[in-house]
Protein backbone atom coordinates (compact mmCIF):
# COMPACT_ATOMS: atom_id res chain seq x y z
CA UNK A 1 0.00 0.00 0.00
CA UNK A 2 1.79 3.37 -1.08
CA UNK A 3 1.82 5.80 1.11
CA UNK A 4 -1.11 8.38 1.96
CA UNK A 5 -1.30 11.60 4.00
CA UNK A 6 -4.51 11.89 4.19
CA UNK A 7 -5.83 8.30 5.01
CA UNK A 8 -5.18 9.22 9.20
CA UNK A 9 -8.25 11.55 8.64
CA UNK A 10 -9.87 9.97 6.35
CA UNK A 11 -10.17 6.46 8.85
CA UNK A 12 -12.76 9.28 11.08
CA UNK A 13 -15.27 10.69 9.46
CA UNK A 14 -17.11 12.32 12.52
CA UNK A 15 -17.81 15.94 12.44
CA UNK A 16 -18.24 18.36 9.64
CA UNK A 17 -14.71 19.48 7.67
CA UNK A 18 -14.38 23.24 7.89
CA UNK A 19 -11.36 23.68 6.71
CA UNK A 20 -8.85 21.42 5.11
CA UNK A 21 -5.64 23.13 3.38
CA UNK A 22 -2.05 20.91 2.54
CA UNK A 23 0.66 22.87 1.68
CA UNK A 24 3.71 25.42 2.14
CA UNK A 25 2.58 27.04 5.13
CA UNK A 26 3.81 30.82 5.42
CA UNK A 27 2.51 33.78 7.12
CA UNK A 28 -0.06 34.44 4.59
CA UNK A 29 -1.61 31.20 4.76
CA UNK A 30 -1.58 31.67 8.53
CA UNK A 31 -3.75 34.77 8.09
CA UNK A 32 -5.73 33.20 5.53
CA UNK A 33 -6.82 30.11 8.13
CA UNK A 34 -6.95 32.37 11.13
CA UNK A 35 -9.80 34.94 9.39
CA UNK A 36 -11.30 31.99 7.65
CA UNK A 37 -12.04 29.68 10.81
CA UNK A 38 -13.01 32.81 13.24
CA UNK A 39 -15.04 34.24 10.49
CA UNK A 40 -17.19 30.68 10.52
CA UNK A 41 -17.36 30.72 14.45
CA UNK A 42 -18.85 34.17 14.21
CA UNK A 43 -21.01 32.88 11.92
CA UNK A 44 -22.77 30.02 14.16
CA UNK A 45 -22.53 32.25 17.26
CA UNK A 46 -20.06 30.28 19.09
CA UNK A 47 -19.45 30.98 22.59
CA UNK A 48 -16.35 33.56 22.65
CA UNK A 49 -14.93 31.24 25.32
CA UNK A 50 -14.42 28.44 23.01
CA UNK A 51 -13.67 30.69 20.28
CA UNK A 52 -10.86 31.96 21.80
CA UNK A 53 -9.31 28.71 22.67
CA UNK A 54 -9.80 27.37 19.31
CA UNK A 55 -7.77 30.79 18.09
CA UNK A 56 -5.05 30.59 20.45
CA UNK A 57 -4.81 26.71 19.75
CA UNK A 58 -4.85 27.24 15.87
CA UNK A 59 -1.99 30.01 15.96
CA UNK A 60 0.25 27.74 18.24
CA UNK A 61 -0.60 24.69 15.74
CA UNK A 62 0.15 26.80 12.50
CA UNK A 63 2.84 28.50 14.05
CA UNK A 64 4.75 25.17 15.32
CA UNK A 65 4.00 24.26 12.07
CA UNK A 66 5.97 26.87 10.15
CA UNK A 67 9.04 27.58 12.80
CA UNK A 68 9.65 23.24 13.22
CA UNK A 69 8.79 21.29 9.73
CA UNK A 70 11.48 19.43 8.17
CA UNK A 71 11.97 19.75 4.47
CA UNK A 72 9.91 17.22 2.99
CA UNK A 73 11.81 13.72 1.02
CA UNK A 74 12.99 14.03 -2.04
CA UNK A 75 10.56 11.59 -3.92
CA UNK A 76 7.46 13.72 -1.89
CA UNK A 77 4.69 14.90 -4.81
CA UNK A 78 4.86 18.77 -3.65
CA UNK A 79 8.66 19.92 -3.89
CA UNK A 80 7.69 23.69 -4.31
CA UNK A 81 6.78 24.13 -0.59
CA UNK A 82 9.80 25.31 1.30
CA UNK A 83 7.36 24.51 4.59
CA UNK A 84 5.19 21.64 3.65
CA UNK A 85 2.18 21.23 5.97
CA UNK A 86 -1.15 19.45 6.25
CA UNK A 87 -4.14 21.41 8.70
CA UNK A 88 -7.91 19.92 8.94
CA UNK A 89 -9.93 21.97 11.38
CA UNK A 90 -13.71 20.49 12.23
CA UNK A 91 -16.96 20.71 13.74
CA UNK A 92 -17.10 17.64 16.13
CA UNK A 93 -20.25 17.30 18.93
CA UNK A 94 -17.86 17.99 21.96
CA UNK A 95 -15.84 21.10 19.82
CA UNK A 96 -13.22 21.56 17.45
CA UNK A 97 -10.50 19.07 16.24
CA UNK A 98 -7.77 20.86 15.28
CA UNK A 99 -5.59 18.13 13.41
CA UNK A 100 -1.92 19.37 11.57
CA UNK A 101 0.59 16.90 9.95
CA UNK A 102 4.24 17.46 8.81
CA UNK A 103 7.37 15.69 7.57
CA UNK A 104 9.90 14.70 10.74
CA UNK A 105 13.31 13.29 9.90
CA UNK A 106 13.89 10.42 11.83
CA UNK A 107 16.97 11.71 14.33
CA UNK A 108 14.05 14.12 15.10
CA UNK A 109 11.39 12.04 15.97
CA UNK A 110 12.32 10.65 19.43
CA UNK A 111 13.04 14.20 20.74
CA UNK A 112 9.73 15.19 20.01
CA UNK A 113 7.88 11.91 20.74
CA UNK A 114 9.35 12.30 24.20
CA UNK A 115 8.37 16.33 24.38
CA UNK A 116 4.64 14.81 23.39
CA UNK A 117 4.84 12.07 26.37
CA UNK A 118 6.15 14.29 29.11
CA UNK A 119 2.95 16.53 28.68
CA UNK A 120 0.90 14.02 28.42
CA UNK A 121 1.77 12.41 31.59
CA UNK A 122 1.37 15.51 33.63
CA UNK A 123 -1.34 17.03 35.90
CA UNK A 124 -2.93 20.53 34.65
CA UNK A 125 -0.58 21.69 37.74
CA UNK A 126 2.20 20.63 36.02
CA UNK A 127 1.76 21.91 32.89
CA UNK A 128 1.52 25.18 34.33
CA UNK A 129 4.41 24.97 35.95
CA UNK A 130 6.10 24.19 32.88
CA UNK A 131 5.01 26.66 30.82
CA UNK A 132 6.11 29.10 33.84
CA UNK A 133 9.65 27.20 33.69
CA UNK A 134 10.28 27.55 29.94
CA UNK A 135 9.02 31.03 29.63
CA UNK A 136 11.29 31.86 32.40
CA UNK A 137 14.61 30.13 31.12
CA UNK A 138 14.25 28.95 27.30
CA UNK A 139 15.41 31.68 25.00
CA UNK A 140 13.80 31.86 21.41
CA UNK A 141 15.69 29.29 19.29
CA UNK A 142 17.03 29.86 16.31
CA UNK A 143 14.20 29.09 14.27
CA UNK A 144 12.26 31.38 15.80
CA UNK A 145 9.91 29.37 18.15
CA UNK A 146 9.77 29.60 22.15
CA UNK A 147 9.42 25.85 22.58
CA UNK A 148 6.07 26.81 24.73
CA UNK A 149 3.63 25.86 21.40
CA UNK A 150 2.53 22.40 22.48
CA UNK A 151 2.32 22.79 26.45
CA UNK A 152 0.38 26.02 25.52
CA UNK A 153 -2.10 23.77 23.38
CA UNK A 154 -2.02 21.34 26.10
CA UNK A 155 -2.60 23.78 28.86
CA UNK A 156 -5.46 25.54 26.95
CA UNK A 157 -7.36 22.90 25.87
CA UNK A 158 -7.22 20.88 28.86
CA UNK A 159 -7.19 17.11 26.92
CA UNK A 160 -4.01 15.14 26.14
CA UNK A 161 -1.98 15.68 23.16
CA UNK A 162 -2.89 12.86 20.60
CA UNK A 163 -0.28 12.08 18.16
CA UNK A 164 0.90 9.81 15.78
CA UNK A 165 3.91 8.76 13.83
CA UNK A 166 3.06 7.31 10.32
CA UNK A 167 6.37 6.10 8.68
CA UNK A 168 7.43 7.56 5.08
CA UNK A 169 10.84 5.56 4.31
CA UNK A 170 13.81 5.02 6.73
CA UNK A 171 14.88 8.50 6.66
CA UNK A 172 11.28 10.23 7.81
CA UNK A 173 8.25 9.68 9.22
CA UNK A 174 4.85 11.97 8.64
CA UNK A 175 3.81 13.03 12.07
CA UNK A 176 -0.19 13.82 12.86
CA UNK A 177 -1.03 15.72 16.33
CA UNK A 178 -4.79 15.69 16.57
CA UNK A 179 -5.91 18.32 19.27
CA UNK A 180 -9.68 18.30 20.93
CA UNK A 181 -10.30 22.06 21.78
CA UNK A 182 -13.56 21.11 23.82
CA UNK A 183 -16.55 22.82 25.22
CA UNK A 184 -15.60 22.12 28.54
CA UNK A 185 -12.29 20.89 28.92
CA UNK A 186 -12.08 17.35 29.94
CA UNK A 187 -10.06 17.60 32.85
CA UNK A 188 -8.38 14.37 32.40
CA UNK A 189 -4.88 15.71 32.83
CA UNK B 1 12.74 60.89 24.86
CA UNK B 2 10.59 60.32 21.87
CA UNK B 3 7.11 58.26 22.59
CA UNK B 4 6.75 55.09 20.49
CA UNK B 5 3.13 55.20 18.63
CA UNK B 6 2.61 51.61 16.48
CA UNK B 7 -0.83 51.36 15.01
CA UNK B 8 -2.22 48.20 15.54
CA UNK B 9 -2.35 45.38 12.51
CA UNK B 10 -4.30 42.18 12.63
CA UNK B 11 -1.25 40.33 14.25
CA UNK B 12 0.74 42.98 15.93
CA UNK B 13 -0.80 45.22 18.94
CA UNK B 14 -1.47 48.80 19.31
CA UNK B 15 1.99 50.57 20.96
CA UNK B 16 1.61 53.77 22.74
CA UNK B 17 4.67 54.28 24.75
CA UNK B 18 4.43 58.10 26.10
CA UNK B 19 7.79 59.11 28.39
CA UNK B 20 5.94 62.38 29.22
CA UNK B 21 3.03 60.91 30.82
CA UNK B 22 4.69 57.50 31.96
CA UNK B 23 2.08 55.44 30.74
CA UNK B 24 2.93 52.73 28.53
CA UNK B 25 0.01 50.72 26.49
CA UNK B 26 -0.04 47.35 24.85
CA UNK B 27 -3.27 46.73 23.42
CA UNK B 28 -4.96 43.94 20.39
CA UNK B 29 -3.89 41.10 19.01
CA UNK B 30 0.01 39.78 19.52
CA UNK B 31 0.44 36.85 17.18
CA UNK B 32 3.36 37.96 14.48
CA UNK B 33 5.48 34.91 13.31
CA UNK B 34 8.79 36.84 14.58
CA UNK B 35 7.62 38.57 17.50
CA UNK B 36 11.02 39.46 18.54
CA UNK B 37 11.52 41.87 15.42
CA UNK B 38 8.75 43.63 16.83
CA UNK B 39 9.48 43.60 20.45
CA UNK B 40 12.85 44.62 19.97
CA UNK B 41 12.90 48.43 19.65
CA UNK B 42 10.01 48.01 22.04
CA UNK B 43 12.75 46.62 24.74
CA UNK B 44 15.72 49.02 23.37
CA UNK B 45 13.85 52.00 23.84
CA UNK B 46 12.77 50.70 27.65
CA UNK B 47 16.06 50.27 28.15
CA UNK B 48 16.71 54.42 27.49
CA UNK B 49 14.21 55.41 29.71
CA UNK B 50 14.82 53.12 32.68
CA UNK B 51 17.96 55.66 32.44
CA UNK B 52 15.82 58.48 33.61
CA UNK B 53 12.53 57.23 34.39
CA UNK B 54 9.38 59.31 35.93
CA UNK B 55 8.71 58.44 39.77
CA UNK B 56 5.69 56.59 38.59
CA UNK B 57 5.10 54.44 35.58
CA UNK B 58 1.76 52.92 34.64
CA UNK B 59 1.81 50.23 32.45
CA UNK B 60 -1.84 48.92 30.23
CA UNK B 61 -1.77 45.52 28.95
CA UNK B 62 -5.09 44.66 27.00
CA UNK B 63 -4.02 41.55 24.98
CA UNK B 64 -7.27 40.12 23.33
CA UNK B 65 -4.29 37.08 21.77
CA UNK B 66 -1.17 36.55 22.03
CA UNK B 67 1.00 33.74 20.77
CA UNK B 68 3.64 31.82 22.89
CA UNK B 69 6.36 33.69 20.35
CA UNK B 70 5.20 37.21 22.12
CA UNK B 71 5.10 35.56 25.58
CA UNK B 72 8.75 35.60 25.83
CA UNK B 73 9.25 38.95 24.47
CA UNK B 74 6.25 40.50 26.48
CA UNK B 75 8.51 39.16 29.22
CA UNK B 76 11.57 40.85 28.53
CA UNK B 77 9.39 44.34 28.31
CA UNK B 78 8.41 43.22 32.09
CA UNK B 79 11.96 42.29 32.73
CA UNK B 80 13.08 45.75 31.87
CA UNK B 81 9.83 47.93 33.88
CA UNK B 82 11.16 45.28 36.96
CA UNK B 83 14.27 47.03 36.58
CA UNK B 84 12.89 50.39 37.09
CA UNK B 85 11.06 49.68 39.78
CA UNK B 86 13.98 47.77 41.86
CA UNK B 87 15.49 51.11 41.22
CA UNK B 88 13.09 52.60 43.53
CA UNK B 89 10.82 54.10 41.17
CA UNK B 90 6.74 53.26 41.09
CA UNK B 91 5.59 51.00 38.17
CA UNK B 92 2.61 49.43 38.21
CA UNK B 93 0.50 46.89 36.02
CA UNK B 94 -2.71 46.78 34.89
CA UNK B 95 -3.43 43.49 33.47
CA UNK B 96 -6.70 43.90 31.07
CA UNK B 97 -8.98 40.61 30.72
CA UNK B 98 -12.23 39.83 29.27
CA UNK B 99 -14.94 38.40 32.14
CA UNK B 100 -15.18 35.35 30.54
CA UNK B 101 -11.16 34.47 29.53
CA UNK B 102 -9.57 32.72 32.47
CA UNK B 103 -6.85 31.61 30.04
CA UNK B 104 -5.36 35.94 29.85
CA UNK B 105 -6.04 35.92 33.73
CA UNK B 106 -3.77 33.36 34.02
CA UNK B 107 -1.56 34.77 31.66
CA UNK B 108 -1.49 37.96 33.66
CA UNK B 109 -1.13 35.59 37.19
CA UNK B 110 1.70 33.88 35.05
CA UNK B 111 3.70 37.06 35.10
CA UNK B 112 2.95 38.26 38.20
CA UNK B 113 4.76 35.31 39.86
CA UNK B 114 7.75 35.30 37.68
CA UNK B 115 8.09 39.47 37.94
CA UNK B 116 8.48 41.32 41.10
CA UNK B 117 6.32 44.46 40.18
CA UNK B 118 2.39 45.26 41.71
CA UNK B 119 -0.13 43.70 38.96
CA UNK B 120 -3.53 44.74 39.16
CA UNK B 121 -5.66 42.31 37.35
CA UNK B 122 -8.63 44.21 35.63
CA UNK B 123 -11.85 42.59 34.30
CA UNK B 124 -13.24 44.08 31.25
CA UNK B 125 -17.13 43.93 31.43
CA UNK B 126 -19.09 44.31 28.47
Amino acid sequence: MSFNIENYFSDQPDGNVILYYKGNIDSDIINHVLDTVEDKMVEVNEQSKLRKKVYNVLVESLQNLYHHVDKVPDDFEDQHSEKYGLLVVKKVDTGYKIITGNFVRSENKEKLEEKIKRINRSSHEEIKELYKFILNHQRISAKGGGGLGLVDIARKTGNKLTYAFKEYNDKYSFFYLDILVSEENQNNL
Amino acid sequence: MEPIIIEGTPKTPTVKFDSAEGVFEIKGRSIPENSVEFYKPLVDWLDTYKESPLTKTVVNIRLEYFNTSSSKCILDVFKKLEAIHKAKNEVEVNWYYEEDDEDMLEAGEDYESIIRVPFKMIEIVE
